[in-house]
């Protein structure tokens, strides 16, 4: 891709354009397909069961066929709903979650746009998911779904700040808001941010699992209390597009943290014989794991724990971790 | 140079298309493949089984906004930090003095609040 | 906060239940909500009543017996005890030694497999998967040897009057003694994966606090008394059976919050293992498993209580007879009943994320609140 950017605008290149996004589209969906049955499956082997084994060898069309029913499955609309606000709210919260691939660095050539702020665009546009789930829930005219839409969006919110306060660190180290340049200057630092900026991984990392709401933070679905909060009065595809939007965002999420701390596609152990774009999936594919092995491990945090969480610890101490950042970073010029 | 930039927004506008047009697509073609015939029950509003009572759309507790404000304020004041932090590099000593004044002022917001009790939930 | 007084609030009424993950079972609460705070809460029962008590009066004494099984359908073993042993008080039967033992050791298998849904279906409701399928994968043992001695898995049948309806099996004892001990090893592994857990004590420590003074009043038994600080369990307090000839512990806590009751019950699992294990070793050789029982059952004239110690607290049968062959009236003490009727005030000023660590750490079952 790097070369047609540069290249003036034709229509060749712009159907070239359309045609990887399409592809990265397709991939994508791929993943979410994969994601959701390996988390089946490895929530089944770490509680002592089998997972989804039925559909296919080894159970490998579950999602598959998963997805083909919920495509065939009536779409309900509840009397009392504000229709017009019920029907877009997953479109809302959807689009967002894949727009922020656009800036997404997989390797040195195969990206999407090479924005100066790649890094503010991403934290700008995911910021707009809430708007869908706060929709979807006010839409709904479900009590449930209201608490889990306004719990979605203080969560949301409140852990927005020290996602965007623990990665100034890292734009401080770099000198620029360009993701391809994070990577590059891990490479020529020889050291990956998670270890340069050990606090702000740290931050980040608990701050990224309140956004995507996941165990332990999957306070605005809650099942045992909510019983799944924002999308509860959502059937069929459109309750699709709400599980959708959270797994592309894991998708998201996790190449984001691989980009920003364990250094992109560059080569572990001086092994660069293998190319670059493995690197990435297995660096991301270690992300996706931790987080469904949290999925398996974690009790539900409490929402005023959350918040306490949130605003008293991680925002101080992010405000902190940029304090000394910036301050090593002059002593040592 | 001009060219890349227009090319990278190209990108963005054309991820901007694909996820629009993927669930108003998907819905749309979906409706050819399922059922319709909404009841009465069926349309009901859901909650643990029985009847509602009454709607849903009520004034809502008035933490959640103070909340939603507190962050626009906080996040209005960290996106200064964006630009120092790239430039930093450039802008040398002073930069630095007056961008710790800039997080002592964040600091001393989030105290005020604190203490105001503001980010208590209970 | 300062700031929201002068702005007004709406209170939501929302129900809780029947159709709820939480509620174990067909339960339903009105909870008037602020925000996520509980301001009332009103219980609406009833969903499950069958009419035990009613039915109980057409039935002669041996057929009441599995309708027990169906009140308390985690803890059928002691629920059957409880039927028969009241019965016996009536008649003055004897109750040989064997069948006795055998009797303990099934009501101890009961209580572990009863704390053990308890311990995973809490962790559930705190948001926590994995425990609940441990928890299960492992109550499936005793269930299996629950289902040598009697033929069925939840729904016993087991217990008569003046004995047990089956002797154990070959070699029953010996696969009861290694479940045990598979079962001490679980009991580490659930206090490994939850008990030192961070976020499971912020959620439990606290909440739900009940007074000394409120437990009597309200007349608290099992677990939700004893987390209070007093030390009462029937089986140390007023010995039935063979309880006396064991040495257990009744642990106690003073705090009496969900910590509290979740400390407890997985003490109690480990006191349990230790009464099978002595029971075991004692355990008679040969002998009868029923006793000199009249072919028609038909306890004289008068009434009686007899209350025993179930999983969930002081369970107790009333039989009222007028020396026929079925019950003049029979009505059962139901402690999921009984420790239910606090759960108002316990939910007062609780958020919506504490009401379901309150209500799972009561430990209630359905069919034996319904009756």
């Amino acid at each position: 891709m790097g070369q047609y950017l540069e290249q003036p605008l034709s229509w060749t290149n712009g159907l070239i354009f359309a045609g990887a996004a399409v592809a990265l589209l397709g991939i994508v969906l791929f993943f979410v397909m994969y994601a959701i049955f390996f988390q089946r499956k490895i929530l089944g082997w770490m509680q002592l069961r089998i997972g989804p084994n039925r559909v296919g060898p080894w159970g490998l069309f579950q999602t598959v066929a998963d997805v083909f029913k919920l495509l065939l499955k009536e779409d309900i609309i509840p009397k009392k709903a504000d229709k017009a606000l019920f029907i877009i709210a997953p479109v809302l919260a959807f689009v967002p979650s894949f727009l922020v691939l656009a800036v997404m660095p997989f390797t040195e050539n195969w990206h999407f746009a090479d924005i100066g702020g790649g890094l503010l665009f991403y934290l700008a546009i995911s910021s707009l998911t809430v708007i869908g789930v706060i929709t979807g829930g006010w839409a709904s005219n479900n009590k449930y779904g209201l608490i889990g839409a306004m719990r979605g969006a203080a969560q949301m919110i409140s852990y927005e700040i020290p996602l965007v306060l623990s990665v100034v660190g890292i734009i401080l180290m770099t000198g620029s808001l360009n993701l391809i340049d994070i990577v590059e200057k891990q490479q020529s630092m020889g050291v990956w941010f998670a270890f340069a900026q050990l606090p702000a991984f740290i931050i980040f990392i608990i701050a990224q699992l309140a956004e995507l709401g996941r165990s332990p933070f999957d306070l605005l679905e809650a099942e045992s209390e909510l019983i799944s909060g924002y999308h509860v009065e959502y059937s069929g595809f459109r309750f699709a597009f709400f599980m959708l939007t959270e797994y592309v965002y894991i998708f998201a999420m996790a190449s984001l943290t691989t980009v920003l701390f364990l250094g992109g596609w560059s080569p572990m152990f001086g092994l660069d014989f293998i190319p670059g774009i493995i690197w990435f999936a297995l660096k991301m594919g270690a992300i996706v794991f931790f987080i469904f092995w949290l999925h398996a491990t974690m009790p539900r945090i409490r929402i005023d724990q959350l918040m306490k969480l949130g605003w008293k610890v991680l925002i101080p101490l992010a405000l902190l971790n940029i304090f000394i950042t910036a301050i090593v970073k002059t002593a040592f010029m | 140079m001009a060219a890349l930039y227009a090319n990278n927004y190209l990108i963005v506008a054309i991820f901007l298309f694909l996820g629009i047009l993927l669930p108003v697509g998907a819905l749309t073609f979906g409706r050819l493949l399922r059922p319709h015939n909404p009841t009465t029950v069926k349309r009901e509003t859901y909650e643990s089984g029985l009847e509602p009572f009454g709607s849903s759309w009520v004034q809502f507790n008035v933490k959640y906004y103070i909340f939603a404000i507190m962050f626009v304020i906080f996040d209005v004041e960290t996106i200064f930090l964006y630009p120092w932090a790239v430039a930093y590099d450039q802008l040398g000593l002073f930069a630095l003095v007056e961008m710790l004044i800039f997080i002592a002022l964040l600091v001393i917001g989030l105290i005020y609040a604190w203490k105001k009790k503001v980010l208590e939930w209970n | 906060m300062g700031a929201g007084k002068e702005l007004r609030t709406e209170e939501m009424v929302l129900n809780v239940g029947p159709q709820h993950p939480s509620t174990h079972g067909v339960f339903r609460l009105v909870a008037k909500i602020d925000g996520e705070t509980i301001t009332e809460a009103t219980p609406v029962i009833g969903y499950l009543h069958r009419g035990t008590e009613k039915l109980g009066e057409s039935l002669n004494y041996t057929q009441i017996i599995p309708y027990t099984d169906r009140m308390d359908y985690l803890a059928g073993m002691t629920n059957n005890y409880m039927m028969v042993h009241t019965v016996e008080t009536m008649m003055g039967i004897e109750v040989p030694e064997r069948a006795e033992y055998i009797r303990v050791i099934a009501m101890e298998l009961q209580r572990f497999a009863s704390h053990q849904v308890w311990f995973g279906t809490y962790l559930l409701d705190i948001g926590a998967l994995s425990p609940f399928l441990f928890a299960f994968k492992d109550r499936e043992k005793i269930l299996g040897l629950l289902n040598e001695l009697s033929g069925a898995r939840l729904t016993f049948n087991y217990m008569r009057i003046g004995g047990v309806k089956w002797d154990v099996p070959e070699g029953w004892l010996d696969r009861v003694k290694a479940v045990v001990d598979e079962m001490r090893v679980s009991i580490e592994g659930y206090h490994q994966l939850v008990s030192g857990n961070q976020i499971f004590l912020n959620r439990v420590k606290g909440i739900g606090v009940v007074t000394q003074e409120d437990a009597i009043n309200y007349s608290l038994s099992g677990v939700p008394l004893r987390s209070t600080g007093i030390k009462w369990d029937l089986r140390k307090d007023m010995p039935y059976s063979i309880y006396d000839r064991f040495t257990f512990e009744v642990p106690t806590q003073t705090s009496g919050d969900c910590y509290a009751r979740y400390v407890i019950r997985m003490e109690e699992m480990t006191q349990s293992l230790n009464i099978i294990e002595q029971a075991l070793k004692q355990f008679p050789q040969g002998g009868e498993i029923m006793g000199k029982v009249p072919r028609m059952i038909r306890p004289p004239q008068g009434e009686a209580y007899t209350r025993i110690e179930a999983p969930r607290g002081e369970i107790g049968a009333y039989v009222m007879s007028k020396g026929k062959d079925k019950p003049y009236r029979i009505k059962f003490r139901r402690p999921s009943f009984a420790n239910l009727q606090i759960l108002p005030k316990m939910l007062k000023g609780a958020s919506m994320a504490d009401m379901v660590a309150i209500l799972g750490s009561i430990d209630i079952v359905l069919g034996e609140v319904d009756g």
